[in-house]
């Protein structure tokens, strides 16, 4: 049953796709690890990991875009989802650092040494294992969004509502954390990391394993992704998406449908953010800030909403783009991007992808179409090309 | 209560419902036997497709009693239920799920299980295949069964729809102006149609085409004002003076 499923959603993009990550995941370590520096193929750690880090982003706009490209529910909230998983995994690292802190203290981390605790709070038991973190990476955002989805999603909060609560969501969270009284470290967030599963987080090989371990995961979530979306289950969710009544009168029940997926996207947001920690070596308040979901639904947007690869081609060109940015002109780099996607919106409404795939449609299209019926046809396909992922139904 | 209850597969009593209000059905009663074939006419803003939204459990009706099937007490049910306990429902605007293929709009509409898990891991078996087929054919969409509903015109999508109806193997169907903007002969093609459907099942069609009900040659309900104002044969209704002052005469 379960091959089956996942047989099912190997198109020929998506397997080129999860080839090329595979690929990547094992060359780009050994060109780092196994090259020796002076040699014009070896790639210098700092990359690898920027890299790495791109690459968890992608994850997170992957994630979005099983929401707001296949259910139309467009979250404002998923770095939410993404600095849970991250900050879970921050208190497993915290825990590895031991007596190595800066107060000595081998029970205590530091930021708690410093507001005078006497012992840790009951909610930071566990950490020390790795696998309960591991377990935690996935269960924390996804209890969030389980709760959030079953109330917002029964008492039919749709559209721009909805976008408001997700935002309102995060910004809850941002204010919450940079509390000190929560236990998460306040204002400075947990860093100083020293050691994962027993190795220096900072060495050579670490940082290689970490890339690959963000590029695998990329491409499992895309496997699962594409499987769900061209199962039945992903038919009836561009199904609520474009004409919600009709479903529930064909009997589906929506929620239950939107709140599933929702919650797989929140995992996988979750893992997002689990493997970008260990790459930048910090995680604080900052990742909750409303801005930074903006800036996942502008990847998304500019790489092709509802097409599963785009949001990973848009995640990885707009923040290299910002890294060169940010280092020559910092100060113009968010008007660069407001930019972007405005100028993505008026002339690319289907982002990169999902315009290369109507490109080639329209082309195949007029080569069979002799017919005047044919030409019709075509007319009346443009006013549908707004609704994006046509284009996967379409294969 | 058995015997206020006649032998019916939909039974409204005294049913109202009121928006800010406004009342859009006044003390509206009706029955349909089961298998029946039936036309409901009225002015525009009658409640007729308000009368549809209280079947469907789209709106709940302030007072009054809607029963399938006898004893099944539709006004606690949700939408989905609904569908599931077999009752279809085409709408006045013709909505089809325009970013799928014909063929995916039959087979999302097919009659089996609606769970996440279900959906999640169904694989389109050769029987399900067939009853697709079939019903394109019914529908006369074999052709186009790869297209996009998007790409359809605007009758296809009334009959897609149709087909979509068809596939959910209701037990009653209730459509909406099923001939608006459609050509003659596609009138009278969809009229032909659902006299086939209706052999098979309870119909109940509300339009506002009189050549279309004349061609249906069914028992008529006339509403007005949220009420029933005449029934009868379509003869019949169309000489009652009060339908002719409310409707026809207008
Ligand atoms: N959700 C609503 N809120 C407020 N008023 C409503 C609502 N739905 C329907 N109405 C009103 O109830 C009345 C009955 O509407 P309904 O749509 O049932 O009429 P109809 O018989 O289907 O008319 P038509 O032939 O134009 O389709 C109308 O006056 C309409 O404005
Ligand atoms: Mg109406």
């Amino acid at each position: 049953m379960i091959s089956a499923f996942i047989l099912k959603s190997l198109d020929r993009n998506i397997s080129v796709c999860i080839a090329v990550l595979a690929a990547v995941a094992f060359i780009v370590p050994a060109l780092n690890l196994l090259v020796s520096t002076e040699s014009i193929f070896h790639i210098p750690t700092y990359a690898v990991s920027l890299f790495g880090k791109y690459l968890t982003y992608a994850l997170l706009a992957l994630a979005l875009d099983l929401v707001w490209g296949f259910c139309g529910i467009l979250s404002l909230g998923h770095a939410a989802f993404f600095a849970l998983g991250g900050y879970a995994m921050g208190m497993y690292l915290v825990r590895q650092i031991g007596s190595r802190g800066v107060y000595g203290n081998p029970l205590l981390p530091d930021f708690m040494v410093f507001l005078n605790w006497k012992e840790m709070p009951w909610y930071w038991y566990g950490f020390d294992h790795f696998w309960f973190a591991a377990l935690m990476i996935l269960a924390i955002p996804g209890l969030l969004a389980f709760v959030f989805g079953w109330l917002a999603f029964r008492s039919r909060v749709t559209g721009v509502y909805l976008s408001i609560i997700t935002q309102a969501m995060t910004y809850a969270l941002l204010l919450a954390f940079f509390r000190n009284e929560m236990g998460f470290g306040g204002n400075n967030g947990l860093t100083d990391f020293k050691d994962l599963l027993g190795f220096n987080i900072q060495s050579q090989g670490m940082r290689a394993s970490l890339f690959a371990a963000s590029a695998i995961a990329l491409a499992i979530a895309l496997l699962i992704s594409s499987a769900i979306v061209r199962s039945k289950f992903g038919k009836v969710l561009v199904g609520l998406r474009d004409a919600e009544s009709r479903t529930r009168f064909l009997g589906y029940r929506p929620e239950n449908y939107k709140l599933v997926t929702f919650t797989i996207s929140a995992m996988m947001a979750g893992i997002a953010g689990a493997l970008y920690v260990p790459q930048v070596g910090i995680i604080n308040p900052g990742e909750f800030a409303p801005a930074n979901s903006i800036e996942v639904v502008i990847w998304t947007a500019v790489g092709g909403r509802g097409t599963l690869i785009g949001p990973i081609i848009g995640a990885t060109l707009v923040n290299f783009g910002k890294s060169i940015f940010t280092a020559q002109f910092p100060e113009i780099w968010l008007f660069a991007l407001g930019a972007l996607f405005v100028a993505t919106t008026l002339f690319l409404p289907k982002g990169i992808v999902g315009s290369f795939r109507q490109m080639s449609r329209s082309r195949t299209t007029r080569k069979r179409a002799d017919t005047p019926e044919h030409l019709q046809v075509d007319k009346v396909g443009d006013k549908g090309a707004n609704l994006p992922a046509e284009s996967l139904a379409a294969e | 209560m058995s015997e206020i209850k006649p032998k019916s597969l939909l039974y409204l009593d005294n049913v109202s419902v009121s928006f800010d209000g406004f009342k859009a059905l006044n003390a509206l009663s009706f029955v349909i036997a089961p298998g029946e074939l039936r036309a409901i006419i009225g002015p525009n803003g009658a409640g007729k497709t308000t009368m549809m939204d209280v079947i469907t459990g789209k709106t709940r009706p302030d007072e009054g009693a809607v029963f399938f099937e006898d004893n099944i007490d539709l006004t606690t049910r949700d939408e989905a239920d609904i569908a599931r306990l077999g009752i279809g429902r085409k709408f006045q605007k013709p909505t089809v799920f325009e970013s799928h293929t014909v063929w995916d709009n039959i087979e999302l509409a097919l009659n089996r299980k609606r769970g996440t898990f279900a959906t999640l891991f169904y694989n389109l078996s050769k029987g399900d295949s067939a009853r697709i087929e079939e019903i394109l054919e019914t529908v006369r969409l074999t052709a186009r069964k790869d297209e996009l509903a998007a790409n359809l015109s605007h009758g296809q999508k009334q009959w897609l729809e149709i087909g979509m109806l068809l596939a959910q193997e209701p037990k009653l169907l209730l459509v909406d102006e099923p001939v608006a903007g459609m050509t003659d002969a596609e009138t009278a093609d969809t009229a032909i149609l659902l006299r086939e459907i209706a052999k098979t099942r309870a119909v109940v069609v509300v339009e506002h085409d009189m050549g279309f009900i004349r061609d249906l040659g069914v028992r008529v309900t006339c509403l007005a004002e949220g009420s029933v104002l005449a029934e009868g044969s379509l003869e019949f209704v169309s000489n009652d003076p009060r339908v002719i002052e409310n409707y026809l005469g207008r």
